[in-house]
This record gives C-alpha cells, sequence and structure tokens, in this order.
C-alpha cells in the first residue's frame, strides 16, 4: 500500500541526528514492548508480513508521530484485537474482562533463546527455474495495491539490472492476507540513480532492491 | 505509552498468553547477548582469514553461523564488502530490517523517516551528517533491504594495521562501518 512507511525519496523530515553511544533503549517501556511483540507473534496467530503491514496501516498522522517502539505497540494491539486475544474494553480498562481465542503455544522463558536462535527462515523451494539471470535486463511493475507489498514506489516502473538471483522466498503481498506463502524467486536489481530520480541525479550512486519474481518484468 | 505498554503486558499476562518472564529473557538477551561486537568479530576475521573470507562471500550466513552468530533478523545474511571505488550503504526504506544477530537493536535514526527517506536519494547528504564526507568520484551503492536478505557491510581495514590480531582488529569495527554511515576507526599513531 502507498502508506507512510514507504519512505524512500521523501523529503522534509530534517537531519538524520544520529545519538552518540545510543543506549538500546530510552525508556524502560521500550523493553517491554520490545518482548511483548516476540512473545505475542510466538503464539504463531500471525506472520511478520501481516505484522508489517499493520504497522504502515496506521493512520500516516499517527505513524509519523510515533515512536518505532510505538508503531510496535499500536498494531500489536491491531493484531490481537484482529485475531481475538483482546478487545477494546480489555485495553481501556487495563485488565482481562473474560476468555478470547485459544493460542497455538506461549513462549516460555526456557525457550527463549532456542526461539530467538532459530529465528523464522523464510526461504522455501520454489519449482521451477529462476526466469531471470544475473546480467538480465527488468522493468519492475508499476502497480499501486491497496495491500501490502515490498516494491517500494521510487522503484515502480523503473528498468534496472539483475545483480543476483536468490533463493524461494515467501510472497509477502500475499503471505501478509493469509493467502499462502506462494514462494517465489527474489532477485538483487540494480537501478542507477538517473533511473529512478532523474535530472540531477548523483552519476556515482546505484540504489539496489531486492524484488520477488512478479515484481519484474523483461525489459 | 509506559501506561499502555503496562496495561496490555497485565492483560496478555492474565490471559496467560505471555510469560513476563520469556519478556525478561527476550529483553536480557537482546541487551547483553547480542550486539555490534558480533559483526565486528565478523569484520576482523575476514580481514585476516583468507579462507573465512572467501566463504563470508559465497555464503555469509553458513559462515556467520560458524562463529554461533544466527537466529531472528539474520537467518538470510549477506555480506558487502567495501572497496577503494565503492562504498556500500544499508537501509530499509520499507520498515526497519536490520542484521540483529551481528548488529543487535537497530539504532532509533536507522528506524526513524530522516534517514529512511534520504539514504536513498541523498547518500552524500546523509554520510556527511555521520562526518563521513568521501569524494565525489567514489561510487556509492545504496542497498535497500525490501525483502528477507540481511546485509552486513564488512568496511575496508585501516591501514597501520599490519600484524594486528583478530581481537585488536575487531576494536576498530563500529557499528556505523557495518552499516556504512561510517568507516572502521583509523588506530592512533603511537
Amino acid at each position: 500500500m502507498n502508506g507512510p512507511q514507504d519512505l524512500g525519496g521523501q523529503m522534509g523530515f530534517g537531519p538524520v541526528n544520529p545519538e552518540k553511544d545510543e543506549p538500546y533503549f530510552h525508556a524502560a517501556w521500550e523493553k517491554r514492548a520490545l518482548g511483548l511483540t516476540l512473545a505475542a507473534g510466538a503464539m504463531g496467530h500471525w506472520n511478520i508480513d501481516e505484522s508489517r503491514h499493520a504497522r504502515e496501516s496506521l493512520h500516516p498522522a499517527d505513524y509519523y508521530s510515533s515512536s518505532y517502539y510505538e508503531i510496535w505497540t499500536k498494531a500489536l494491539e491491531v493484531l490481537l484485537k484482529r485475531h481475538g486475544f483482546v478487545t477494546d474494553a480489555e485495553l481501556a480498562k487495563g485488565h482481562s474482562l473474560g476468555k478470547g481465542a485459544e493460542p497455538k503455544r506461549v513462549l516460555k522463558a526456557e525457550n527463549v533463546a532456542a526461539v530467538l536462535a532459530k529465528g523464522g527462515p523464510c526461504d522455501r523451494p520454489v519449482g521451477q527455474t529462476p526466469r531471470f539471470q544475473p546480467g538480465s535486463r527488468v522493468k519492475t511493475r508499476n502497480f499501486n495495491p491497496q495491500t501490502h507489498t515490498r516494491l517500494p514506489r521510487y522503484a515502480r516502473g523503473k528498468t534496472g539490472v539483475v545483480e543476483a538471483v536468490h533463493d524461494g522466498f515467501v510472497f509477502p503481498d500475499t503471505n501478509a492476507r493469509g493467502q499462502g506463502e506462494n514462494p517465489q524467486y527474489v532477485y538483487t536489481v540494480v537501478f542507477t540513480a538517473a533511473e529512478i530520480w532523474g535530472e540531477g541525479a548523483d552519476p556515482a550512486l546505484t540504489v539496489s532492491i531486492d524484488a520477488w519474481e512478479s515484481y519484474l518484468e523483461p525489459a | 505509552m509506559a501506561a499502555r505498554v503496562r496495561a496490555l503486558e497485565t492483560i496478555l499476562t492474565e490471559k496467560g498468553l505471555v510469560d513476563p518472564d520469556a519478556i525478561n529473557a527476550i529483553v536480557d538477551t537482546y541487551e547483553t547477548k547480542v550486539g555490534p561486537r558480533n559483526g565486528a568479530r565478523v569484520v576482523a576475521k575476514a580481514w585476516v582469514d583468507a579462507e573465512f573470507n572467501a566463504w563470508l562471500r559465497r555464503d555469509a550466513t553458513a559462515a556467520i553461523a560458524s562463529l554461533s552468530y544466527t537466529g531472528r533478523q539474520g537467518e538470510h545474511m549477506q555480506a558487502v564488502f567495501n572497496t577503494p571505488e565503492t562504498h556500500n550503504l544499508v537501509v530499509c526504506t520499507l520498515c526497519s530490517c536490520y542484521p540483529w544477530s551481528v548488529l543487535g537493536l537497530p539504532p532509533v535514526w536507522y528506524k526513524s523517516p530522516p534517514y529512511r527517506s534520504r539514504a536513498v536519494i541523498d547518500p552524500r547528504g546523509v554520510l556527511a551528517e555521520f562526518d563521513l564526507v568521501l569524494p565525489d568520484t567514489t561510487n556509492i551503492r545504496v542497498w535497500d533491504s525490501t525483502a528477507e536478505l540481511r546485509y552486513l557491510i564488512i568496511p575496508l581495514r585501516p591501514q597501520g594495521t599490519d600484524g594486528w590480531s583478530e581481537e585488536q582488529l575487531a576494536t576498530l569495527v563500529t557499528r556505523d562501518s557495518m552499516i556504512g554511515t561510517g568507516l572502521a576507526r583509523v588506530p592512533e599513531v603511537a
């Protein structure tokens, strides 16, 4: 979706302002927000693509005025409500008001190290051979879905060169909607700055994206 | 926000959906066990060990796993080597994708709109804000992490480090040098 998350090339956000010797957390609640997000995700009722879509579906004004852990927390509330684990009344009261959906599993402290070390690999076998090879000239599709996609706006309808062919990966555009993993090959596609940004672009700049096969057409 | 997160944790704990000790364990992992020291060790080893270097280029996930750095947001790793001609920079314009297994949790600026919006259109301007000014003739390649590959930049080994051990070299490898917003530190002349 053309949401607030799709930031590449947007203007007006000001300087980066890196913080010297930045701590991992700036408040105690951020630690709990991180832990809650991971622990709730470990119940196994939504995938990372649905999580990302919940975050980018916040109202743009809300997204841009929230810190990242605030974005995570607000999206986690949406996911928990959508999947029947909490209600608005409970969030307002701050306590459980009854039983909700049954979790597939609950992450226990003794399993945290193993679960984090295992992660969530999302490479998958793909039946056919890759459509493109390193060196292939490709054009990205120009589409504007209202649903989740990982093809950023700045890279739509642009011509580039395949640099690398990767494994098959879960396709986020369908996986985010519960429509299946539908794995596709992923390609690193390189664009010149002139192709993306046009006049005045830095001649010594190139930008790459990692694109699922169906984002690409032969050029 | 503190009250809102506390309420959420209370509800989920009362319902038996999360274990507060599991949350403690998650926080402890990312506060004390996983961080840029992991990545620094990978880089230093790549500088001194030609075989490891070649493995890292070929199969970064396996090479990094051999140092026992695995797991969440490091499942599919790719190492990107800076050269004298080309400087590499990593961003996630769409969210906050970052190689947790080797760099730990990302800094706030990495997840924030100024960096995410400008890294792909004005990387030289961004780098200048990190006090990194590259010659106009140096190529810049920006890697937008739009899929599940996670990128670790291997900065150039600083001059004046001949004969240094892996452990000594690792002290020169900053977090920012592995994102591309910095270079490895140059050793102070004794």
